[in-house]
């Protein structure tokens, strides 16, 4: 099964990209001339490839990142916006066309070359070979809690102060004065000894015909102005009044809508289709096979299983015909397979170290558990997840004189333009992409097969179309958060002391760190077998961190007890190395009154993860009252170096912890005959209002290089929960979901094991 | 042909009569504020009013809303250049990250502020249940529900509650 590596991505990058930064030398100069027909209308003048300047003195900062609720427009605008000198009323944000020359280059310096010492004469070439590879590898991708720190820290910023130090130039030349004496302030170029004041579009012309500087000098953070304000997104008022145009919103004259099925089983096929009854329904227009899809990249193949389609006019039509079809599939050799054989299989090839390899292998394993005074063992599993975005999956696409134009929200339009022009087998340029809103993204919106199939749609069809995922397929026809069996070994000595941590893991995907441990412990074997499935893996919001930060810190806490301490002072003793780790540790603890005591039934758990770049500690709070649980309170403390939107951040962390906690009290996706079973959100459920947590969240800006916020707060929700409810009800939760576990029955059985 | 008001416009639609509410809306009427999430009442993402009282337009088909009176999150406002206190509210608590659940979310808490204008977090609760957010921005959206409706941000018998439990 492929899959999306940020590690295969990196070397590929270095691939692609390293030939170019030695060997050639590519001055990218002014690219403003050549990239204005594609983003600047009337009255706007484009003076850089990020920024755009209009006649009423607005500018526009150009956004090469997807907005699936992040608010990553309004945050790079301010990142640009500040560096700029720009008065926040007027800055606006749109994204970036889907086009090669819009590829996301500083996302490539920032994941090739960061903190890479490059001598100011060779940073034009350098730029120059980055967006020659950002082209090559497609890059404009959205995810990995990566805008902020890449496309921010080194496109935005860089971008904003370039077109001030253009501007004061252009300003001086035209007043014949000495740069250094103009000033740049609130949108207006100023030369106080003259008295001289004018907005930045009357030197936008002049300044446009100059190449930006490639390494202005940027603010430090006490000059910040606009970073680290809270400011309102841009984006909401459309979001209140339902004009917000997300791509099932899309109406294009003369369109048929559609919907359609792939087999349940992963890996089967069509074997034949009876259509009588769906030709019958009023409405129904066509039934079409569509053919698999290989789709390569710099990132791996893949190949999307074929599927049918009924055509209508109107969706309800399409979907009366879907349900009305008879079809049957191939049979698969995975037609047996069910979660109970996975977890088997996971157990015995974790027993068998099939290919085990150590992510951290040091110290004496086998002489540390001799040694022990104790060793504590357990094992962990977490199940298959599906993304249900609010919006199911949908894209509209349009066919006529051999070129296609495609309507989707997505996380990566310029690799879905391109893997949407390999299945039509049509050259690239002749397919258009108009992202649009995202109703959720959460890393399933990075798989084109969506928008592959309503342009596949659209060829047969010579009529535009819509395609609208029926929800059932949505939850069915994922790319999986994989399900995971993590095994677990330490040994403590008389004092309770962590002597030795070993742990054994199925299925290793990105980030390679997320199962390694912030505790300082002399002897540690963690490392992964291979045990492969059938079932499609994806990228799920926080991706390998939303399982390891449930099993380690689980796992560190049931050590803790054993150890006869608490908690969270059992961490802090083993953080002492780490105090950046230890402050938001200790911050949790101190805001969530770690140690006044609780009502009987109630219970407080701790929980530390650092993940993409940030460190996030939560404390929940909960009561287990007849065998029912209620969430009471979250507090949550995140360093990610520095808030640029700090609402926006504080608005990540509520979400990244209500979509955990949604997978840990509720989250199942289960395989039965090698399909999964659930299909709606009645049985796969979410969070609802009456299961939500208050939720504080404190920032620190520690100064620490800047980490990302989308994913973070998911990570430690899980273990902190079920922490949790182990201080409140003794019963150690190491399956979730939640809502499988009888909290009444359970006690017995944890003590009766203990 | 059946006969529905929407926003404020009669409609006259030649519509096979089973079609569901939303379908109606978003593709004959091109009012496509109100989403699609499940099919099945289940998210609530597809809520208007019909009669002052939310609906799930997904599974509400067209005849049974004949000659009735709809609004949907186009109509919400009380006119072009105002806004709805709750979507007034939605802006100042800076609730909708995606966006895409939120016009239902708001038609649910309109709907529930126009018959009980100052409510519990118990009522909240109870209101909001059938709207989910996967974006999680619940918090936001109760604040912004208390807000718009002048009562306390936070619930007495809640807090009493609190306070109780705390003590044992």
């Amino acid at each position: 099964m492929g899959k999306w590596t940020r590690r295969a991505f990196i070397s590929a990058g270095v691939v692609a990209g390293g030939g170019l930064i030695v060997g050639v030398a590519i001055r990218p100069g002014n690219r403003a001339a050549k990239l204005s027909k594609y983003v600047a209308g009337d009255g706007e003048t484009l003076l850089h490839t990020w920024v755009k300047l209009d006649s009423d003195n607005v500018v526009t900062a150009i956004i090469p990142h997807a907005e699936m609720g992040q608010g990553v427009g309004t945050a790079l605008a301010q990142m640009l916006a500040d560096e700029l000198d720009a008065d926040w009323d007027l800055v606006k944000f749109e994204e970036a066309p889907a086009l090669g020359e819009f590829a996301n280059y500083p996302m490539a310096q920032a994941m090739l070359l960061a903190g890479a010492d490059i001598p100011d004469f060779v940073l034009p070439t350098v730029e120059g070979a980055l967006i020659r590879t950002a082209h090559a590898l497609d890059l404009q991708i959205t995810g990995g809690s990566l805008s902020v720190r890449t496309t921010g820290a080194y496109g935005m910023r860089i971008a904003g102060a370039a077109v001030k130090e253009m501007l004061k130039i252009a300003a001086a030349e035209a007043w014949q004065v000495p740069v250094n004496q103009v000033i740049a302030e609130n949108s207006q170029l100023i030369h106080k000894a003259s008295g001289r004041v004018e907005p930045y579009c009357a030197f936008a012309e002049s300044a446009g015909q100059m190449t930006p500087p490639v390494s202005p000098t940027l603010k430090s953070v006490d000059e910040f102005k606009i970073m680290g304000r809270h400011v309102e997104r841009h984006d909401l008022p459309s979001k209140v009044d339902g004009t917000a145009i997300f791509a099932l919103d899309v109406r294009l004259p003369d369109m048929l809508y559609a919907t359609v099925m792939r087999a349940p089983t992963f890996g089967g096929g069509i074997d034949s289709v009876d259509e009588l009854r769906t030709r019958a329904i009023n409405g129904v227009v066509d039934v079409i096979q569509l053919p698999s899809a290989e789709v390569s990249s710099v990132l791996g193949g893949f190949t999307y299983a074929e599927s049918v389609a009924v055509v209508a006019k109107g969706y309800w039509s399409a979907k009366q015909g879907m349900d009305a079809l008879n079809i049957q599939w191939r049979s698969t050799e995975n037609d047996g397979v069910s979660s109970d054989a996975i977890f088997k299989q996971f157990d015995r090839d974790i027993s068998a170290g099939v290919d085990r390899e150590s992510d951290i292998a040091q110290g004496d394993l086998v002489a540390s558990m001799e040694n022990a005074a104790q060793v504590i063992n357990a094992d962990y599993r977490v199940p298959f997840l599906a993304h249900t975005c609010m919006e199911p999956l949908n894209a509209t696409a349009m066919v006529k004189d051999g070129h296609c134009e495609v309507w989707v929200g997505c996380q990566s339009p310029l690799s879905f333009r391109q893997s949407i022009a390999d299945a039509l087998g049509f050259d690239i340029e002749n397919v258009t992409l108009h992202n649009c809103f995202m109703g959720g993204g959460f890393g399933r919106k990075s798989r084109p097969d969506y928008a592959i199939q309503a342009a596949q749609l659209a060829v047969s069809l010579g009529r535009p179309v819509q395609l609208i995922w029926t929800r059932e397929e949505d939850v069915r026809q994922d790319f999986y958060r994989p399900a995971i069996q993590s095994r677990f070994r330490a040994a403590i000595d008389d004092s309770g002391d962590l002597i030795a941590w070993e742990n054994t893991y199925v299925d290793k995907h990105e980030p390679d760190e997320a199962a390694l441990i912030p505790y300082s412990v002399d002897v540690q074997d963690i490392g992964h077998v291979r045990s492969p499935t059938h079932i499609p893996f994806g990228a799920w919001r926080s991706v390998a961190h939303s399982h390891h930060g449930f099993f380690t810190e689980s796992f560190i806490d049931e050590v803790a007890v054993a150890a006869g301490q608490d908690p969270f002072d059992y961490r802090v003793a083993r953080l002492q190395h780490l105090p950046r780790q230890l402050a938001v540790l200790t911050k949790a603890a101190k805001e969530a009154q770690w140690h006044l005591p609780l009502a009987p039934g109630r219970g407080r758990g701790i929980s530390l993860q650092s993940s993409f770049g940030s460190i996030v500690a939560e404390v929940v709070e909960v009561t287990v009252k007849d065998g029912n649980l209620s969430v009471d309170r979250v507090v949550a403390v995140i360093d990610a170096g520095y808030a640029v939107s700090p609402d926006g951040m504080k608005a990540q962390i509520e979400s990244g912890i209500i979509y955990g906690l949604s997978a840990a009290l509720f989250g199942e996706i289960s395989i039965k005959d090698g399909a999964v079973v659930e299909s709606n959100f009645h049985d796969y459920q979410s969070v609802r209002m009456s299961d939500a947590p208050a939720i504080e969240t404190h920032i620190i800006n520690s100064g620490a290089d800047w980490g990302g916020a989308g994913e973070p707060g998911t990570p430690p929700i899980a273990s902190a929960l079920t922490n949790a409810i182990f201080n409140a009800t003794g019963n150690r939760i190491r399956q979730l979901p939640i809502k499988n576990v009888d909290l009444q029955a359970a006690r017995e059985s944890t003590a009766a094991m203990g | 042909m059946t006969v529905i008001t929407v926003n404020g416009t009669e409609q006259k639609l030649q519509v096979d009569p089973s079609t569901p509410l939303l379908w109606v809306l978003r593709e004959q009427l091109a009012l496509t504020g109100t989403k699609f999430g499940c099919g099945m009442a289940e998210c609530g993402a597809c809520t208007v009013h019909v009669n002052g009282t939310a609906m799930r337009s997904c599974v509400t088909p067209l005849s049974a809303v004949s000659g009735q009176k709809i609004t949907t999150i186009e109509g919400l406002a009380p006119s072009n250049n105002e806004l709805h206190p709750l979507q007034q509210a939605w802006i100042e608590e800076q609730v909708p990250q995606c966006g895409y659940c939120q016009s239902g979310q708001l038609m649910t808490a309109a709907a529930l502020l126009a018959t009980n204008p100052s409510p519990s977090d118990a009522d909240i609760n109870i209101a909001m249940a059938g709207n989910i957010c996967r974006c999680g921005m619940y918090s936001r959206i109760r604040r912004a529900i208390k807000s718009a409706a002048g009562v306390q941000q936070f619930d007495p018998a809640v807090a009493e509650l609190a306070r109780e439990i705390n003590n044992g």
